[in-house]
């Protein structure tokens, strides 16, 4: 008795380590250790056992069926192991494939830069307003302080229509809307495309224009050279950009300043983008015109402001480093891309 | 205005470097544009002289000539210029003399004649573009001196940019004036001497405008000398301010010009009939003018006329007829005053923009007239000789400007520029700018010079002195923090997430021109009218766009030119729809798609886009506002393929429109495969309603997937309205997800695979509830729409 039982379970270690398939351990625990199994059957022999030989016997049996179930369940876990290790194996991808997507678009360079002044001077506490570009001539010139003949219309080199109208060649004329519209204070600045009979490789027919309008109690030219200089700070990121306010002349400002920067090209230095003088010229700007508010209804004696204008292009062409102007308006996709 | 940096020296000392004085123009506002040498770099070439003259033996052409260069020896020089003469004197440049244009001189031989040497024009000097013969020095030039510094060639030009109120600035005596006040000195008053008149010969003149001629001074000079030359002086200072030289007489007028201001003009007194006149043009008249051409003179132009005709465009260009000649003995001069209202927009008119109406139109100094006379006389009794006779001074001193007693208040300073400045530096800036000034107890009354007639009012003085005392010695200020004023209205859709949505889409952003071609206009919407500019800059921008599509197009067109194979992109601007004498300009956002579905890859198919795709990008932009009433309804647009068209209309309101290019267009342009536009008004998309919570059931969904046949007539929209009408509330949605049409269909007919999704939020659903619910959908749609299960 206690041979076979020895035999048995030399027989059934034998057969599970051998084994390499899932299904066959399966089948071998059905074979040793199931209802009809062979040790399972040794147990039925025991009642034919003489007593005193039956619980010694019984325990033996016992002990062989745990260890081939012991065995059984280790053996398994290391098939399982195995055949994930090959599994795994199988399923290698090359990670260096690209991957699934059909790439982004982008903003156009003058609008992300358009959005940048905007997104500066709306932190500074300025509104955007808009006005049509199809304008008369009393909004683009006449209350603009530039009469008719006045060499400064030539200058602007306007595009018209039938019936006097014409495209407006600043966004100057905005300023004139909000403040016949509105009441001080004001804080405004007004975006926009603007056209000039113009076309080379720093001006094209259409360009864009940001204004500025400031009107108020206090306004002041000290107030407005310390704005416009924290903005180009924070617009070119340098904090110690520095400024050169020029005197110029705007029919609808005084006293009117050119503002230049020191060339973010070459630090000042010299160089051919600003052609070796050390500063680029960024935006006109000025105290808002008594004729101006008059034409406004707006009490000059009360109220004072500050008005600038910039060029986005020009703002555009400096910070992505762009030399033609025109490239901006081919919209070639290969241009396009380079601003995602 | 250009000028020569020794000629401004000469009329005042500066304590300026070249760099400084160019500095100082700037930051006085006069814009330095460009700055030169007067001349090349030249060494090796000297005051020649020829002392004997042959023809060569082998060539016409050449002459042999001696030359005198001031040494022991003379040189032989081989020359083939007319003006080659013997005595006359001539820039000699020897054996190893470098000239412009990396020219050097060597010894050559030319038809078998040695040569050592070359006799030079201007424009082999680099002094003038082009030149006939050679530059003939004045007879006391010494012989052998350094050209180089003969003719003071050791210069700077300088050109400034001036704005179009300094017209003071318009002269070197100007510029000069404004360095002073720089440097805090007083320009010294130029002597101007009161010339006897030797004859008594007088010329009437009659102004019958005085309102845009209040001054004219005229003056004879008779028996001049017509074989004189200008000296080479004054022929330098003409060319260094971009002047040629031509006769003594006119270059005197234009010498005078530039060293005053004020324009001038000489008549041959011999082609004068009567007198002077000064009057508009009268109907029909015509002028020949000095540069050959002949106008049409308009009735509101100022002419100089005799007695018999029309002889000058006043302050703008003499005219032909009357013109000083070689031969012209007797002169008549005039130096008038024109106001700049009479002169304005005339030059523009006539095309015809000179140095005299540029001065004219920005203004010059009421008080130069007799001045400017008087110098020009003075030069000309130099150079030309000739028997003045007394100046005829037609005024109207009614009519003249009257130059404004200014108030400048001391709290005005402080209230525009935002700083103090100290009274004493005021009277000294104005004193500096030639005001006179008197202090009123509050401030200052300012009388400008009658050269400052741009300053008229406080603020004019103000900005003087911000300019003077230097905009850069002005603090810059910040108002203290506060909070900014915030706008009630915030919508929570902004024009940059719209773009942004698009972007990662994949849609470029691109800026196309509001105008285009009138052709591409007419093909995209013949029945449109459109606004057309006037003066376009070329045809292919000539007329406002009605919609986006065609800069989209051209764009499209454009890249596909460059081997783009599949382009996205988009573009938000306006449309300029006319409306009786206005336009009507609205924000527009417009789209397209041409080419492949996705970026080409390893790991998708190559499909192009189509409808849906267009489609889908529209959608997304609708989802943003909000919106849950939108449709899509087939519609007509003269550019679209009228099978693949559709309005977008959001709350029973057209918002925009898509579909595919009409394919009349896609030839026309010559589009390879099928093009999508979408088109919609930006103030529809933006703003947007703020979400407001649904409850989330705790309970299963139910799904229940039908399959049903349906006349192919029917739209997607029909059917599911139907399936909407019948469905409980717990029908929480309808998803299609197949739509088929062909083998094992009734012709006409196709098949829609539809998903119903059933949710109550209370409650589980009953098998019961759900299968009544489906089958009334089922019965409603085959008694509506003759629709049939499939089976």
């Amino acid at each position: 008795m206690t041979d076979d039982i020895e035999q048995l379970q030399k027989q059934a270690f034998q057969a599970i380590s051998q084994t390499q398939a899932l299904a066959d351990l399966e089948q071998l625990r059905v074979q040793y250790l199931g209802k009809k199994g062979l040790i399972t059957a040794q147990l039925k022999t025991l009642g034919a056992l003489p007593a005193e030989q039956r619980k010694e016997a019984g325990q033996r049996i016992n002990q062989t069926k745990q260890a081939v179930a012991k065995l059984l369940e280790t053996h398994k876990q290391k098939l399982i192991s195995a055949e994930l290790e090959t599994k795994l194996k199988t399923e290698k991808l090359d990670v260096t494939l690209p991957g699934r997507h059909d790439g982004a678009g982008s903003m156009h360079p003058v609008m992300s830069t358009l959005h940048r002044i905007e997104m500066l001077l709306g932190q500074l506490g300025f509104t955007v307003e808009e006005g049509p570009e199809i304008e008369d001539e009393f909004h683009n010139f006449e209350a603009l302080n530039i009469p008719e003949h006045h060499p400064a219309r030539a200058m602007h080199d306007t595009f018209y229509f039938d019936g006097g109208l014409l495209l407006r060649t600043h966004t100057s004329p905005v300023q004139i809307r909000v403040m016949k519209q509105q009441s001080p204070p004001l804080a405004i600045i007004a975006p926009g495309r603007v056209y000039r009979c113009d076309s080379d490789v720093t001006h094209t027919p259409m360009f864009h224009q940001v204004e500025g309008l400031l009107v108020g109690d206090n306004v002041t030219f000290t107030q407005l050279m310390g704005t416009l200089d924290i903005f180009l700070r924070a617009f070119f990121e340098r904090g110690g950009l520095k400024t050169r306010y020029r005197p110029s002349y705007f029919p609808f400002t005084e006293p009117s300043a050119e503002v230049d920067v020191q060339c973010v090209a070459c630090g000042g230095k010299g160089c051919r983008v600003c052609s070796h003088t050390g500063w680029l010229e960024i935006l006109g700007c000025g105290m808002v015109h008594p004729e101006v508010f008059r034409y406004c209804g707006i009490d000059s004696e009360k109220y004072t402001g500050y008005a600038f204008g910039m060029g986005v292009e020009r703002l555009a062409m400096l910070r992505y480093g762009v030399k033609d102007i025109r490239l901006f308006f081919e919209n070639d996709l290969r241009f396009l891309k380079q601003f995602r | 205005m250009k000028f020569s940096e020794k000629w401004i020296r000469q009329l005042i000392e500066l304590p300026f470097s070249k760099t400084e004085l160019l500095e100082q123009l700037n930051l006085l506002g006069l814009e330095v544009d460009t700055v030169e040498a007067a001349a090349p770099e030249l060494n090796n070439v000297v005051v020649g002289q020829i002392v004997a003259i042959k023809p060569h033996p082998d060539a016409d052409r050449l002459r042999i000539c001696q030359v005198d260069a001031g040494e022991a020896e003379t040189y032989q020089v081989v020359c083939g210029a007319a003006n080659a003469t013997k005595n006359l004197k001539a820039p000699f440049a020897k054996i190893n003399a470098q000239l412009p244009g990396d020219i050097r001189i060597k010894k050559t031989k030319l038809r078998g004649v040695e040569s050592f040497g070359m006799l030079c024009s201007e424009a082999e000097l680099g002094l003038a573009e082009k030149a006939d013969g050679l530059m003939a020095l004045p007879a006391d030039a010494p012989v052998g001196t350094d050209i180089h510094k003969y003719l003071e060639l050791d210069d700077t030009l300088i050109e400034i940019d001036l704005t179009p109120n300094r017209g003071d600035c318009l002269s070197v005596t100007g510029v000069a004036r404004e360095l002073a006040v720089a440097s805090r000195q007083t320009l010294p008053q130029k002597d101007i001497p009161e010339i006897s008149p030797t004859v008594k010969d007088t010329f009437k003149v009659d102004i019958q405008i005085p309102e845009a001629c209040p001054h004219y001074a005229g003056r004879i000079i008779k028996n001049i000398n017509t074989a004189a030359s200008t000296p080479v002086w004054m022929q330098e200072k003409l060319r260094r301010s971009g002047i040629r030289s031509i006769s003594p007489v006119v270059d005197v007028s234009n010498y005078v010009m530039l060293e005053l201001g004020q324009p001038m003009h000489a008549f041959d007194l011999d082609k004068l009939q009567g007198g002077i006149q000064v009057r508009y043009a009268t109907k029909n008249e015509q002028l020949a003018l000095l540069d050959g051409s002949e106008v049409k003179l308009h009735e509101d132009t100022v002419v100089i006329a005799d007695h018999e005709a029309a002889c000058a465009l006043a302050g703008i260009m003499g005219g032909a007829d009357s013109a000083v000649s070689d031969a012209t003995r007797n002169i008549f001069l005039e130096s008038a005053f024109f106001k700049p209202t009479a002169i304005l927009g005339q030059p523009r008119r006539y095309g015809l923009h000179t140095d005299s109406s540029h001065r004219f139109e920005r203004g010059v100094d009421p008080g130069l007239q007799r001045d400017a006379i008087e110098r020009a006389t003075e030069l000309l009794l130099e150079i030309v000789g000739g028997e003045p006779g007394p100046i005829t001074d037609a005024i109207q001193d009614s009519a003249m400007p009257v130059q404004p007693e200014i108030q400048l208040r001391r709290n005005a300073i402080q209230r525009v520029l935002g700083c103090s400045l100290d009274d004493k530096e005021v009277g000294t800036i104005l004193s500096a700018l030639g005001a006179s000034v008197d202090w009123n107890g509050e401030g200052w009354s300012v009388k400008p010079p009658s050269y400052r007639f741009d300053l008229k009012i406080e603020v004019d003085l103000i900005e003087e002195l911000a300019r003077v005392y230097g905009y850069a010695n002005i603090p810059r200020s910040v108002p203290a923090v506060k909070p900014t004023q915030l706008q009630t209205y915030n919508p929570s859709v902004k024009l940059d997430q719209i773009k942004v949505a698009l972007q990662q889409s994949g849609y470029y952003e691109i800026v196309s021109y509001s105008f285009i071609d009138a052709e591409l206009q007419q093909l995209l919407e013949p029945e449109q009218p459109a606004a057309t500019l006037q003066n376009p800059i070329s045809s292919e921008l000539a007329v406002m766009r009605t919609n986006l599509v065609g800069g989209l197009l051209k764009t499209l067109q454009y890249n596909l030119h460059r081997q783009q194979k599949a382009l996205y992109l988009y573009e938000v601007g306006s449309r300029y729809i006319p409306q009786d004498t206005d336009y009507k300009e609205e924000k527009m956002i417009a789209g397209l798609c041409h080419g492949l579905r996705h970026t080409e890859s390893w790991n998708n198919t190559p499909d192009n886009v189509d409808f849906y795709d267009m489609k889908g990008a529209v959608e997304r932009l609708i989802a943003m506002t909000g919106s849950s009433d939108c449709q899509f309804q087939q519609a007509v647009y003269p550019y679209l393929h009228p099978g693949q068209a559709a309005n977008v209309v959001c709350e029973k309101r057209i918002i925009g429109h898509l579909g595919r290019v009409h394919p009349r267009i896609e030839q026309a342009l010559d589009l390879p495969g099928e093009t999508f536009v979408f088109q919609l008004s930006l103030a529809a998309l933006l703003g947007g309603a703020v979400s407001a919570l649904q409850p989330i059931s705790k309970y299963p969904g139910i799904r229940r997937d039908i399959a049903i046949l349906v006349d192919e007539t029917y739209s997607w929209d029909e059917v599911r309205a139907c399936i909407r009408t019948v469905g409980p509330e717990y029908l929480t949605e309808i998803r299609l997800f197949d739509v088929y049409a062909g083998e094992n269909v009734t012709p006409g007919r196709k098949s829609l695979a539809i998903g119903l999704i059933l949710q109550e939020i209370s409650r589980t659903l009953t098998d019961a509830e759900i299968k009544s619910s489906v089958d009334r959908i089922l019965e409603a749609l085959n008694k509506n729409l003759g629709a049939t299960l499939r089976e």
